[in-house]
């Protein structure tokens, strides 16, 4: 009897949600078959067997979350009895236990101890399959350092997820906790609003409608507020003149409409490409703030803001830098595409290290963007507006574009954010260099 | 920089010696006419003379004991055993004798003894000949045991051998002869200590610790780890004993992961020992249990294919890495 766990299916992700059970109990069901539709925090996603059978038992019914790791039905032979104990933690510990008697016994037969070399080494990671619930059994798995780190900062480490071999709770671990735990600390006495104060208690119930949160919008409200709690936003705002940036745009998709594949540009596109190449430039701003030291990025993967109906999610363009800007648009469009249908995966909208945020189409002149954790800085995108500048000493009309770049402080300074504002204003009103 | 090989670098450090001090002799089988089996001391007889620079017999106690008897007697040899697997031979002689002299008569004799051996598989010399026995020394107290893996390091860490007073065992490796590495000009000069690892290569996420011929091997993987997002610090050994467990301490406090990888056996080998020191000094730096990369649990096949699986190659360094370097490390 195989049981199917709850998948861990992006890096923010704790628990999910069953939406619907594509198989039933009885079904037959191959191996890389849907199981089930599972809303995560971010997505709506369709999980595969990994196993081939009968669906004998769905432990967890639809509409009920459970944590990552935990079983959530079994699989097995049409015959098979099922586990004395039905409860998702009992059959998997079962499993993991006969897992690691075979291991053991394959080991003995080589001669070696299960521990010891090659043969050993691959049963132990069958073993981290299993996760374990150490919490109710008393017994927690902590490395040394993630224990000296957590009752250093009076942390209990009890209710920390271990993300380590055999759930091995890892520096790494106490570290995102402490952090949380910075970033949720309020004020005791909690500042009162005027606003509440003077808010009627009258109001009627049919005055007002309540909308539960969806996973996305949870997300959206824990993650931006964790960002703009901790780090310390500033902005920097500039004007980029895009006359040139509009005749290249126009000449590249005069050309590209012919490519055997053919693809539209968007000014996205070409700022996209432009970030791209000044982050490879000033690695500095490519970079995540972690307590005790900032880690710069060497790869170079721009997120995109792409609303939603039902809130907004961040697919990330991966090495950016290394694309032209044909491929930029293809895979924005892409992205953009599976953003809109609810198909991206958790590798699409996770890892980015700096996010372009564009509200031009809507006519805004500019606004400021709240940093997407852990990067430390984001780019809010205007519109391209028709306005009066001074050129030689004459009023012309010229097409110009406000950028506003939000950085984390604590690892950037303004110096730095204004630098970096300027390599890009650069290679946008020169935009040539971004073919090049 | 000139770039010369190990071996070059390894003949140039035993003739500077030689020219600066005539004490220094070098003894060994096939060292004279034939230039020695590995061909390091080509030349050197031409040079220095059948004085200086011995032919022995096939008898490694013999001429093991004959090099101990000189140095008591206030000569500076330099011994080549052919390979370290010839040297169990002589081991009584190296373990009773050469190790324990100072200590027994009172600190009155000293034994400047250099033995240079290879050691190591990897050329299809089979399971007699392809051993790594650097631990069976390292083991004991009177021995200083040496394992440079780079062309600078060999003749710097070879003159310092040599200068030093007590016996050094200065274990090659056939695969490292032809390694080509950046060495000062002939007649600069300059030494490595005998007591000092170096980090050859910096990183933050896990320190993998080696020597040897295994440091190249481990840059490569290094270098791939790149592609991963990962950056190891990579500490060359250079020296078994004394070990430099200060640096190593040092680095594993920064990145809390240590991987050993080292072409010998695991059981009761160098990294074992090493893994103990580790956990004795730095547990409460550690965020994961020291991975181990090792030749396999088996006499060294001479049979290529096998032979090549039974020695760590760079996918078993990058795995070993890989298992305990956390993804949302590296890309959080």
């Amino acid at each position: 009897m195989k049981t199917v766990e709850m998948p861990k299916m992006g890096d923010t992700m704790e628990e999910g949600k069953i939406l619907r059970w594509i198989k039933q109990e009885g079904d037959q069901v191959a191996k890389g078959e849907s199981l089930a539709e599972v809303e995560t925090d971010k997505v709506n996603i369709e999980i595969e067997s990994f196993a081939s059978g009968v669906l004998r038992k769905i432990l967890v019914p639809e509409g009920e979350s459970v944590p990552i790791g935990v079983g959530i039905a079994l699989i097995g032979a049409p015959d098979e009895p099922l586990p004395d104990s039905l409860s998702g933690n009992g059959a998997v510990k079962a499993a993991a236990t006969q897992e690691m008697e075979k291991a053991a016994t394959t080991g003995e037969g080589n001669g070696k101890t299960p521990s010891e070399a090659k043969g050993g080494y691959q049963a132990a990671q069958a073993v981290v399959q299993s996760p374990t619930d150490a919490g109710s059994q008393g017994r927690i798995f902590i490395s040394p350092i993630a224990r000296r780190i957590a009752e250093e900062n009076q942390l209990d480490y009890s209710r920390v997820e271990g993300t380590g071999p055999n759930g091995r709770i890892i520096k790494f671990d106490i570290e995102a906790a402490l952090a949380q735990k910075q970033a949720t600390v309020t004020p005791s006495t909690p500042v009162q609003l005027p606003i509440l104060e003077s808010e009627p208690a009258s109001i009627e119930a049919t005055e007002t409608t309540e909308i539960p949160l969806t996973a996305m919008r949870r997300t959206i409200a824990k993650r931006l507020s964790q960002s703009m709690q901790t780090s310390p936003h500033f902005y920097v705002t500039s004007v980029i003149d895009t006359g040139k940036l509009a005749d290249l745009r126009r000449q590249i998709n005069e050309y590209a409409q012919n490519e055997p594949n053919p693809v539209k540009v968007s000014f996205n596109d070409l700022i996209v490409k432009a970030v791209a190449i000044a982050l490879v430039r000033m690695p500095q701003v490519n970079v995540s703030f972690a307590e005790d030291r900032l880690i710069l990025k060497k790869q170079v993967h721009i997120g995109m803001a792409v609303a939603l109906e039902q809130g907004l999610i961040v697919p990330v363009l991966r090495n950016a830098d290394q694309r032209s800007v044909l491929a930029i648009a293809r895979e924005s469009q892409r992205l953009a595409e599976l953003a809109r249908t609810g198909k991206l995966r958790p590798e699409d909208f996770s890892g980015g290290t700096f996010t372009v945020s564009n509200l031009g189409m809507f006519d805004v002149d500019s606004f400021t963007a709240v940093i997407n954790p852990p990067e430390s800085a984001i780019l809010a995108v205007g519109s391209i507006t028709p306005t009066p500048v001074v050129v030689d000493g004459q009023v012309v009309v010229r097409d110009r574009m406000k950028v506003t770049l939000s950085s984390d402080h604590r690892a950037i300074d303004g110096v730095t954010a204004a630098r970096f504002l300027q390599e890009i204003r650069r290679l946008l009103e020169e935009p040539f260099g971004l073919l090049l | 920089m000139r770039t010369i090989t190990y071996r070059d670098a390894l003949r140039e450090g035993i003739r500077e010696e030689m020219l600066r001090d005539e004490r220094i002799f070098i003894l060994g089988e096939d060292i004279a006419g034939y230039g020695g089996t590995y061909a390091v001391s080509k030349g050197l007889f031409e040079e220095f003379g059948e004085k200086r620079v011995r032919d022995t017999p096939l008898a490694e106690e013999v001429i093991t004991g004959a090099a101990i008897g000189a140095a008591l007697g206030g000569l500076r040899p330099i011994l080549e055993l052919m390979t370290i697997n010839f040297s169990l031979l002589a081991s009584d002689l190296l373990v009773n004798s050469a190790a324990k002299f100072h200590y027994m008569f009172g600190g009155q004799p000293q034994i400047p003894l250099v033995v240079r051996m290879p050691g190591g598989g990897g050329a299809q010399r089979g399971a007699q000949h392809s051993q790594m026995l650097e631990s069976w020394y390292a083991h004991i107290p009177g021995l200083k045991v040496v394992m440079p893996a780079t062309p600078y390091d060999a003749k710097g860490m070879l003159k310092s051998a040599v200068r030093d007073p007590n016996p050094v065992l200065f274990i090659e490796h056939e695969l490292l002869y032809n390694v080509k590495g950046e060495v000062p000009d002939e007649g600069v000069e300059y030494t490595v200590p005998l007591d000092r690892g170096e980090v050859k290569r910096e990183g933050q996420h896990v320190t993998i610790i080696t020597f040897s011929r295994m440091l190249h091997v481990t840059l490569q993987a290094a270098e791939e780890l790149v592609k991963e997002g990962i950056q190891a610090e990579v500490i060359d050994l250079r020296s078994i004993r004394p070990i430099d467990i200060d640096l190593i301490l040092d680095s594993v406090k920064k990145t809390n992961r240590v991987v050993i990888a080292e072409e010998g056996w695991k059981y009761f080998g160098t990294g074992q020992g090493l893994a103990a020191l580790i956990y004795e000094f730095a547990f409460d730096y550690m965020d994961a249990p020291i991975q181990h990369v090792n030749g396999a649990d088996v006499p060294m096949p001479y049979s290529k294919v096998l032979e090549r699986a039974a020695l760590p190659n760079k996918n078993d360094v990058v795995n070993a890495v890989k298992a305990i370097v956390p993804q949302a490390l590296v890309h959080g």
